[in-house]
């Protein structure tokens, strides 16, 4: 049973069915490691914010990475997204920890299921187009519109980016899903060579498996950075309109 | 090399998991809808509540955090760069003293150097004073001896010579005749001497 791969995947009920109006909103695997990556996030930098000059490591970390995502943000965004400041900071550190804590063997990985991602990405494609409109009016269907294209090539040019600009959810949920999706499924399947080929013949995929723990750790990173810088560039668009 | 093992590793392992995946359902979970709302909801709750916390507790004081460490480092370069302006200063009025005590030394080095190269000069100049004098007075004694000493010497020799003549012939002769021939051999003899 334990052999699958995909069985890592698998979300299973924890504690009581919980269910409104026959809906079931039950407390799952899932639902726990949201939880406590929320947790880890909140009380990490909670102990960061101590008042001090010199800061101890925890304050470090917690004002280093806040450095780091306020330069991402005004490096893609311009100034005009510092009122989304807050809202990316707490979306990069929930990826960054879910896929961190997936990264602890037997645990589970919030961001390797679509649903998780796609909701997400949907939230920042719905806020994005809203905050665009707001800010630009109808204006803002003129990002659909680049400037300096020969007449003869605009409806084709025009349903192309209509199309690109539509697909940036699924393009964002999408990648990040998989990749978190590959990348444990790859090392249960070295995991699982490990114990097939025994003592003999185990240590070559033993030590993929512990190479591609670091891949993956580096993946983690990774791919909450780019879902982060994505949204930045998605706001940008929406801030400061180019065309 | 590295590629063909791993596609056989993979090989192998397709081979594997079908075996053992063959009795239960296969497929990706993620697919499953069954706890999709779910997932959703807790999503939006955890993650509502960790946006919820942290823009409104944690964020706000890691930038007060932030900045009043900015605003306290500037405060204090300013305060370091005063505090270098002073000691500059004061080193400055330092090497002044320094240089002033310098000169002041200098200066009382070469006035009393100058007063005790005035007292060896004195000094000096009254010695050499004393000192041409006595040269003064023994040239002059000197000349007199000189003098003397001639007149003397022909003298000597007079009588000498009278006495020996008196000895040899036994008889007085002419003094003044004498005294001519002596006279005339010393007088020979000194340009001789000067001469030479």
């Amino acid at each position: 049973m334990a052999a699958n791969p995909m069985y890592q995947f698998n979300v299973y009920r924890i504690g009581p069915e919980i269910k409104i109006n026959n809906i079931d909103i039950s407390f799952t695997n899932a639902s726990l490691f949201m939880v406590i990556s929320s947790l880890a996030i909140l009380i990490i930098f909670n102990l960061g914010t101590k008042r001090s000059i010199i800061p101890n490591k925890i304050q470090l970390l917690a004002e280093l990475s806040y450095s780091f995502i306020s330069k991402m943000i005004s490096d893609t965004a311009g100034s005009k997204a510092k009122p989304y400041f807050s809202f990316i900071f707490s979306l990069f550190m929930f990826v960054l920890f879910c896929n961190m804590f997936g990264m602890i063997p037997y645990s589970f990985t919030v961001t390797s299921h679509i649903i998780v991602t796609f909701v997400l990405a949907a939230f920042i494609f719905i806020g994005v187009t809203i905050i665009g409109f707001i800010k630009h009016g109808l204006g803002y269907l003129k990002l659909f519109v680049p400037s300096g294209v020969p007449m003869v090539l605009l409806p084709l040019i025009v349903v192309i980016e209509i199309i690109s600009y539509l697909s940036r959810p699924i393009s964002l949920s999408v990648r990040l899903f998989a990749n978190m999706m590959a990348g444990h499924t790859m090392m249960k399947v070295f995991g699982g060579f490990v114990v097939s080929l025994g003592i003999v013949g185990g240590w070559l995929p033993l030590g993929f498996s512990v190479a591609l723990t670091g891949l993956e750790i580096l993946v983690a990173f990774l791919q909450a950075y780019v879902f982060a810088i994505l949204t930045c560039i998605y706001l940008n668009d929406a801030l400061n309109l180019h065309h | 090399m590295l590629k063909k093992i791993i596609f056989q590793f993979l090989a192998l392992s397709l081979i594997f998991t079908y075996s053992a995946q063959s009795a239960e359902s296969g497929g990706m979970p993620q697919l499953n809808p069954e706890f999709w709302i779910s997932q959703i909801f807790w999503l939006v709750l955890t993650f509502g509540l960790l946006f919820i916390v942290l823009s409104n507790f944690i964020l706000p004081k890691i930038s007060n955090n932030l900045e009043t460490r900015k605003s306290q480092i500037l405060e204090n370069i300013e305060t370091a760069d005063k505090q270098r302006e002073e000691t500059e200063k004061k080193v400055k009025e330092f090497d002044k003293i320094i240089n002033d005590t310098k000169v002041e030394a200098k200066n009382f080095f070469n006035s009393e150097r100058q007063k005790v190269l005035d007292k060896i000069n004195n000094k000096r100049l009254s010695l050499e004073k004393d000192i041409e004098k006595e040269i003064i007075k023994a040239e002059e004694e000197i000349d007199q001896l000189k003098k003397t000493s001639q007149e003397k010497v022909t003298k000597i020799a007079i009588e000498t010579s009278s006495d020996l003549v008196k000895q040899l012939i036994g008889e007085d002769i002419n003094k003044s005749s004498l005294s001519a021939i002596v006279e005339d051999l010393s007088k020979k003899e000194m340009e001789k001497h000067n001469g030479i």
